[in-house]
């Protein structure tokens, strides 16, 4: 037998039937819906007369369009409402399990999956958002489809699929206090670039990726897709059983025994190819934020904002003049004398419980500055319910933060919650895009602890500054 | 989905890199139920001002741009959001065809289901291009799938990778659902293989 990749192993694992030029058709496990990429797919169905051929492996949720404000007195928005409303029937008249808007499951899809112990190990998982990559976290073959491809999947539950290059991403060592698997994640962008994942699913390997808990590696393996990468991999171990024992939807009884000795074969062998391998070390990494309007802007605080000029390419030249300008910044700023507006905490990249924690942790006994308005929007019901208990809410809270209803929220600004032209924002979120949180809206992406370092200081901060890890 | 056998027309030259799905089409667009009518909302940003009349200065306001079939793109293009609706915006707008050096992978498989060709040139020959592109209405393009070549106004051809089940479809405008359900046994066969050896997957309830 060859030596296998993790990514070949759940590949092959999966191949139905095979077109005489390469193109498979892959067997899809799991299957994530939410109210704004299924509309055109469920109509596509009736249109043809088909039927969801396995209900059970779909799980629907709202989370894009949803106000973050108290969803009892009804929707304002009568668009959202209409997409809302729409996947309630479709899901009704299709037979999909459904987390409505006032259920306390409901959360951002990448949130509740995990949660729910619906993603597993070895599983091929897909949903009609980029941000699938998330469910890599757990070792399962994740990535996002278009609409037209919801549809293939509700109708065969398969995908016609090419398959990817293997790319690992080693890393070394391990990440210095302060710095989080959000910064881990931004500094393999900056190194790889916003395409360098092109083609490829990537494996994340090495001390600092296994260092991580369940929830860093999802925030890690959510940005593969900024990176360009099908999908990003993080091979299943003691922390990720661990993680989805007892969760509702994960097997059970002799189910779990088999399920945990299958999971344990799905590593990399030795001697297996990758086309392509990137190093870091993790100690030299530091807390990092993004200064531009693509997720590889990315630059350790202790940084300037650079120089156009000294970019080699002159695309990317002009690419960094114009997200300058769009910015509103000068090169050579110090990048922690950037003031801001709003903070948001909050998105799938961010949005679970140790990243409240690891708000909390910075925020607890101080405010939010003056000029600064600061949310918290959490991942999920659950998550809200969990902060709560465990006394996070009430220390943002008191901090003067804004504590919502969970769903995807400033993220990409669907429902209400959006920046205003001009107004710059510390996210936990995973676009910088222009217009990305708002029209004219300036993004700076950071880890929730830099956030919560920028909401007391209201500028771009040095959080280890605030902790002492410094 | 709409064959695509051969195509003529004018081309846009966009050289910017990384332009995203948010950029094609924005969030304000994403609230529709329907596939259709999303061309009004394609470069949003860039093609109209904040008071909503037409920017001058977009590469699609121009006249001689106005009824463009192709697009000549710079690196990544399509990168971002999965919104299938960058894809209906393009080909709601009159782009069929898109040519750059790279492409994000699930822009790249949306734009094939919805009957548009997305080609793949050299950076050289992708200069090339949107150099030819800015002489405007009188630079006329044209590609020829089953020979997988582009014809650019100056005569020179340049040929490009296609899968060939990509093309297949492309060409004869098929369902792939209905490809696919055509394998309903294989798919049965290995749903039953599956439950076999691997029963935990059926997620509990």
């Amino acid at each position: 037998m060859p030596a296998k990749t993790l990514y070949d192993k759940i590949w092959d694992a999966h191949v139905v039937s095979t077109e005489p030029d390469g193109t498979c058709l892959i067997y899809i496990d799991r299957h994530l819906v939410h109210e704004v990429t299924s509309a055109q797919a469920f109509s596509g169905l009736r249109k043809s007369n088909r039927l969801v051929r396995r209900p059970e492996l779909t799980l629907a949720v709202v989370d894009h369009n949803i106000p973050t404000t108290d969803r009892s007195v009804g929707i304002d928005d009568p668009e959202s409402k209409l997409q809302m409303d729409t996947l309630r029937t479709n899901t009704s008249e299709f037979g999909v399990e459904y987390y409505d808007e006032l259920d306390e499951r409901q959360g951002i899809v990448h949130i509740i999956g995990p949660e729910q112990g619906f993603t597993l190990p070895g599983t091929t998982v897909v949903c009609g958002d980029s941000h699938t990559a998330t469910h890599g976290a757990f070792g399962a073959l994740a990535h996002g489809i278009g609409t037209s491809e919801v549809e293939h999947v509700l109708a065969s539950q398969t995908l016609l699929q090419n398959k990817s290059k293997n790319m690992q991403v080693l890393v070394k060592g391990k990440l210095p206090d302060g710095v989080t698997a959000k910064d881990l994640t931004l500094a393999v962008i900056a190194k790889t670039g916003t395409a360098g994942g092109t083609g490829h699913v990537i494996e994340y390997r090495g001390e600092a990726i296994s260092d991580l808990s369940m929830e860093g590696r999802m925030t890690l393996c959510n940005m593969a897709i900024e990176g360009g990468a099908r999908a990003g991999l993080v091979a299943p171990d003691e922390k990720t059983f661990e993680y989805l024992q007892g969760r509702p939807k994960a097997p059970k009884g002799k189910d779990w025994d088999d399920a945990v000795a299958y999971w344990k074969t799905l590593k990399t062998d030795d001697g297996a190819h990758f086309d392509l391998t990137v190093e870091l070390d993790a100690s030299q990494i530091a807390p990092i934020v993004t200064w531009g309007t693509s997720p590889e802007d990315a630059l350790p605080i202790t940084a300037t904002v650079p120089d156009p000029a000294s970019f080699k390419d002159e695309h990317k030249q002009a690419a960094a003049a114009r997200s300058l300008e769009y910015m509103g910044l000068t090169a050579g700023t110090a990048l922690n004398e950037i003031e801001i507006d709003k903070v948001f905490i909050g998105s799938c990249t961010n949005g679970r419980i140790e990243d409240l924690r690891a708000v909390a942790k910075v925020v607890e006994g101080k405010k939010v500055a003056d000029h600064v308005s600061a949310m918290v929007v959490p991942g999920s019901g659950l998550v809200k319910k969990q902060a709560e208990q465990e006394g996070i809410a009430d220390i943002l809270k008191s901090a003067g933060f804004d504590w919502r209803e969970p769903g995807c929220s400033m993220c990409l600004g669907m429902n209400p919650d959006r920046l205003k032209p001009q107004e710059r924002c510390a996210s936990t979120s995973n676009r910088n895009f222009e217009g990305r949180q708002g029209h004219g809206g300036r993004t700076h992406l950071m880890s929730p602890a830099m956030a919560a370092a920028a909401a007391v200081t209201g500028k771009l901060t040095d959080v280890r500054t605030i902790t002492g890890d410094a | 989905m709409k064959a695509l056998k051969e195509l003529t027309g004018v081309a846009a030259p966009m050289p910017m890199i990384n332009v995203d799905t948010d950029m094609i089409i924005p969030k304000q667009y994403l609230k529709t139920i329907s596939r259709d009518g999303l061309g009004k909302g394609l470069f949003h940003s860039m093609r109209y001002n904040d008071d909503g009349s037409d920017n001058p200065d977009f590469i699609l306001n121009k006249d001689a741009y106005s009824k463009a079939s192709f697009l000549i793109a710079g690196d990544n293009f399509g990168c971002g959001s999965s919104r299938e609706h960058a894809a209906w915006a393009l080909e709601d707008f009159g782009i069929r065809c898109v040519i750059a050096p790279s492409f994000s992978d699930i822009f790249y498989n949306n734009a094939f289901k919805n009957g548009m060709l997305l080609i793949q040139l050299p950076h050289e020959a992708i200069d090339k291009l949107t150099e030819l592109a800015d002489y405007g209405s009188n630079a006329v393009f044209s590609v020829d799938l089953e020979s997988q070549t582009v014809t650019a106004p100056d005569g020179s051809e340049h040929t490009f990778e296609l899968d060939e089940f990509r093309k297949h479809c492309l060409l004869n405008g098929l369902d792939e659902i209905a490809l696919t359900l055509e394998k309903e046994s294989s798919i049965a066969n290995f749903e039953s293989d599956t439950s076999n050896t691997h029963s935990w997957l059926t997620p509990a309830s």
